[in-house]
C-alpha cells in the first residue's frame, strides 16, 4: 500500500484506533497488536501515571504513536491545556483536538476546534482535530495549521456507518490534507468504503472494542481499510445510471462516413 | 422557577390511568424507538412493561456498549462528618438521633485519604451530614485542598449550596455534584423531612441546577427508592435528569438508585421496590437517556450488583464505610446506613474482570 505521510511521519498502516471501551487492557492490547495499527488514541484523562497496572500507555505497543486526545474539553482553552499536559506527561507532540459540549450526542463544537487547533500548531503540535464535516471549517483547520483533519461519519458509539457521506466526500475532493473518517464506523465494509472514497486513514474504537471478538474484528478491519485503499488506488470502473444499448439510439450519425 | 414550571406540567398526570391505556404494542415500540419521549419513558416504567423486561434488557445493553463499552468507574465515598441539622425520618443522621457525632479535621481528612488512595482510587465524593454550623463551606474547600493531592476526581455530597457556593467549590477542585432530591412529590417530602432546613423542596429541586450554572462538570440525581410510589419517583427523576441534559449538554448527568436500607431511627411504612422494579427503573433510564451515567452503591446486594453489570451501570462505588473515619480510624461512630455489599476494592475489580468488563479507576483529571 502506498504510504501516509503525516506531520513528516511515514505510515504504512491507514488505521488508527481508539482505546477506549475495551474490556481489559490486554485485549486492546492484542487488537493493536493483530491489526498492525501505528497510530493509537487515548484520552489523556484516563492516563494513570501512578499505576503500572492501569496505566493504559503502558499496554500501547512501544513503536505505536500515541495520538492523545482532548476529550472531556468543553472549549478551546481546556483542549490546550490537556494538550500541553499530554506533552509534559510525555505523550509526544501528537494531538487530537476533541472539543465536546454536547454530553447527548457528543458532537464536536467546530468553532473551538479551529481555535485550539490554531494556538497548538503554532507551538509545534501535530494537530488532529475531530469536527463535524464542514468544507469551510476543514479548510480553516488546515489554513491555521491542522495536520489532517477527521470528520465524522456518523456520532460516535453510533456504528451506523458514512451518514455524512456526501459532505466528508466534498472534503476529501476540495482539502488539500488528508481526511481521516473518525466515528461512526460500524463495520469493515464502511472502512472500506471511507477508503474507497479517497479518505486517507479512518480511526476505529467502538466497533473493534465492544465487538465479540476485538482481536479478530481488528484484523478484518485492518485488511478492509487495504482493500478499500487499493481499490482507490486501482480507481473504480465508472458507474452509470443508463444501460448501455448495444444498438445506441445515435448510432445512425456516424454511418454517413463509412 | 423554570425547573419547577417544568415539573409542574408532568407532576399531575394521572400515571395509572396513562397505564392502564397501554398495550403490548405501546410497550414495544418504546423499547425501539429511535429516540424515546418523556411518555416512551413513562411507557418503559409501566407495569404492562414489567412483562418486557428481557426486551427492555437486551436494548439497554447494546446502549450501554455502545456508549460505554465494556467499563465500569469505581469510587468510594468519604463521610467528613455525621453532624446535621435536619429531622429525616429515614436516616440515622438525623438531628434527634442520640448518636456519637463527629466531624474529621484536616490531619484525619489526609490519613483517610492516604488509606483510600493507597487502594488505587482517583474518584473520592465526600459527604456530610447536613449542618453548615458544624461543616460550612470554608470547611469544605478545606478538605478539598487536602483530598486534591490524592485524588483526580472529586464529587460533593453536602446540604443544597447557593451558585457562588458552588463556583467557589469548584474553583478549588470540585467537579461532581451528588444531591438526591430523596422525593419528588412534595407531600411525601414534607411527611419525611419533619425538621430542618432540608423541609425547603424547591432550594433542594434547584441545586443541581445552580451547580450547572456554575459551570459544574457533572451532577448526580436521585430518588430515595421506598419513599413513595417508585413509578411516579423513577418517572420524575427522569423528566428532571432530562431537563439538565438539555439546558445544560455541556454538563454530565447521571442518575442514582438508591433503595432505602436498615439504619439507625425511626421507622416508616416503605413503599417496597423488589429486585425486579429496580432492575426495570434502570433499563428504563438506559432507554431513555442513552448518555446518562447510572450509579449502583453498595446499598444493593453484591449477586445483585454483579447481574446489573452490562444493563446500564456506569458507576458503582466500592471499599465503602458509611461512618465518619471509617476508611483508618479504630474509634468508630455510627454508619449512616448499613452497606449490602462489603467487598473491597480488589474484590469488585475482580468481579468486573471475570464478567469482561474493564474497572475504571480514572477517567478525570483537573487541568
Ligand atoms: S438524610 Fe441527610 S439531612 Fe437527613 S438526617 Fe440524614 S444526613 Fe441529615
Amino acid at each position: 500500500m502506498d504510504n501516509l505521510i503525516i506531520g513528516g511521519i511515514e505510515l504504512k498502516s491507514r488505521l488508527f484506533i481508539g482505546t477506549g471501551k475495551y474490556p481489559n487492557h490486554k485485549s486492546m492490547y492484542e487488537a493493536i497488536e493483530s491489526c498492525g495499527t501505528q497510530v493509537v488514541t487515548m484520552a489523556l484523562r484516563r492516563v494513570d501515571l501512578d499505576s503500572k497496572e492501569d496505566n493504559i500507555i503502558e499496554f500501547i505497543p512501544k513503536d505505536c504513536i500515541l495520538l492523545p486526545n482532548t476529550s472531556g474539553a468543553r472549549n478551546a482553552e481546556e483542549a490546550v491545556r490537556i494538550a500541553r499536559l499530554a506533552k509534559a506527561m510525555g505523550c509526544g507532540n501528537w494531538i487530537k483536538i476533541e472539543v465536546i459540549s454536547d454530553n447527548k450526542y457528543l458532537l464536536p463544537d467546530n468553532y473551538e476546534t479551529i481555535k485550539a487547533t490554531e494556538i497548538l500548531a503554532k507551538e509545534g503540535f501535530i494537530v488532529l482535530p475531530y469536527m463535524s464535516p464542514d468544507l469551510m471549517a476543514g479548510k480553516m483547520l488546515v489554513d491555521v495549521g491542522a495536520a489532517a483533519v477527521m470528520p465524522l461519519g456518523s456520532p460516535i458509539g453510533t456504528n451506523r456507518g458514512i451518514r455524512t457521506k456526501e459532505l466528508v466526500q466534498i472534503m476529501i475532493d476540495e482539502i488539500n490534507a488528508p481526511i481521516i473518517v473518525d466515528a461512526g464506523i460500524g463495520r469493515p465494509s464502511e472502512a472500506a468504503e471511507a477508503m474507497e472514497m479517497g479518505a486517507a486513514a479512518v480511526l476505529v474504537n467502538t466497533a473493534i472494542a465492544t465487538s465479540g471478538n476485538p482481536i479478530q474484528m481488528a484484523k478484518a478491519f485492518s485488511l478492509a481499510v487495504e482493500a478499500g485503499r487499493i481499490a482507490y488506488n486501482a480507481k473504480l470502473g465508472a458507474t452509470g445510471s443508463l444501460a448501455k444499448a448495444s444498438s445506441p439510439l445515435t448510432g445512425f450519425l456516424g454511418e454517413g462516413d463509412k | 422557577m423554570e425547573l419547577l414550571n417544568y415539573m409542574e406540567k408532568y407532576k399531575n398526570i394521572d400515571l395509572y390511568s396513562y397505564f392502564s391505556q397501554l398495550t403490548k404494542e405501546d410497550v414495544k415500540r418504546a423499547i425501539s424507538s429511535r429516540k424515546p419521549s418523556i411518555i416512551d419513558y413513562l411507557t418503559l416504567l409501566s407495569p404492562i412493561a414489567g412483562d418486557f423486561l428481557e426486551e427492555m434488557a437486551q436494548r439497554a445493553h447494546t446502549i450501554s456498549l455502545q456508549n460505554f463499552g465494556k467499563s465500569v468507574l469505581l469510587y468510594t465515598p468519604l463521610y467528613l462528618s455525621n453532624y446535621c441539622v435536619n429531622l429525616c425520618s429515614y436516616c440515622s443522621f438525623h438531628s434527634r438521633n442520640k448518636i456519637k457525632r463527629k466531624k474529621l479535621n484536616m490531619d484525619e481528612i489526609e490519613t483517610e485519604a492516604k488509606e483510600i488512595s493507597a487502594l488505587g482510587l482517583k474518584h473520592i465524593l465526600i459527604l456530610t451530614g447536613e449542618s453548615r454550623k458544624e461543616t460550612p463551606v470554608e470547611y469544605i474547600i478545606e478538605a478539598v485542598e487536602v483530598l486534591k493531592k490524592y485524588f483526580d476526581s472529586i464529587s460533593i455530597e453536602v446540604y443544597p449550596l447557593k451558585e457562588d457556593e458552588y463556583a467557589r467549590l469548584i474553583e478549588v477542585g470540585v467537579d461532581g455534584l451528588t444531591i438526591y432530591q430523596e422525593v419528588y412529590d412534595e407531600k411525601v417530602y414534607n411527611k419525611v423531612h419533619i425538621a430542618g432546613p432540608k423541609k425547603e423542596y424547591s432550594f433542594r429541586l434547584e441545586a443541581p441546577e445552580r451547580a450547572c450554572r456554575a459551570k459544574i462538570r457533572g451532577v448526580n440525581i436521585g430518588a430515595l427508592l421506598g419513599l413513595n410510589d417508585w413509578r411516579k419517583e423513577a418517572f420524575m427523576t427522569g423528566v428532571h435528569a432530562d431537563y439538565l441534559q438539555n439546558k445544560y449538554p455541556e454538563v454530565e448527568v447521571s442518575v442514582s438508585l438508591p433503595r432505602i436500607r436498615p439504619h439507625v431511627g425511626m421507622v416508616s411504612n416503605y413503599d417496597v421496590v423488589e429486585d425486579k422494579n429496580l432492575v426495570q427503573i434502570m433499563l428504563a433510564t438506559r432507554i431513555f437517556l442513552p448518555r446518562a451515567g447510572i450509579t449502583i452503591s453498595t446499598r444493593e446486594r453484591k449477586e445483585l450488583r454483579d447481574n446489573l453489570v452490562g444493563l446500564g451501570v456506569t458507576k458503582m462505588s466500592a471499599g465503602v464505610s458509611t461512618e465518619v473515619g471509617g476508611h483508618s480510624s479504630t474509634e468508630k461512630t455510627e454508619s449512616q446506613f448499613d452497606i449490602s455489599d462489603t467487598r473491597t476494592v480488589a474484590e469488585m475489580k475482580q468481579m468486573l474482570l471475570s464478567k469482561g468488563y474493564q474497572p475504571i479507576l480514572k477517567d478525570w483529571m483537573h487541568i
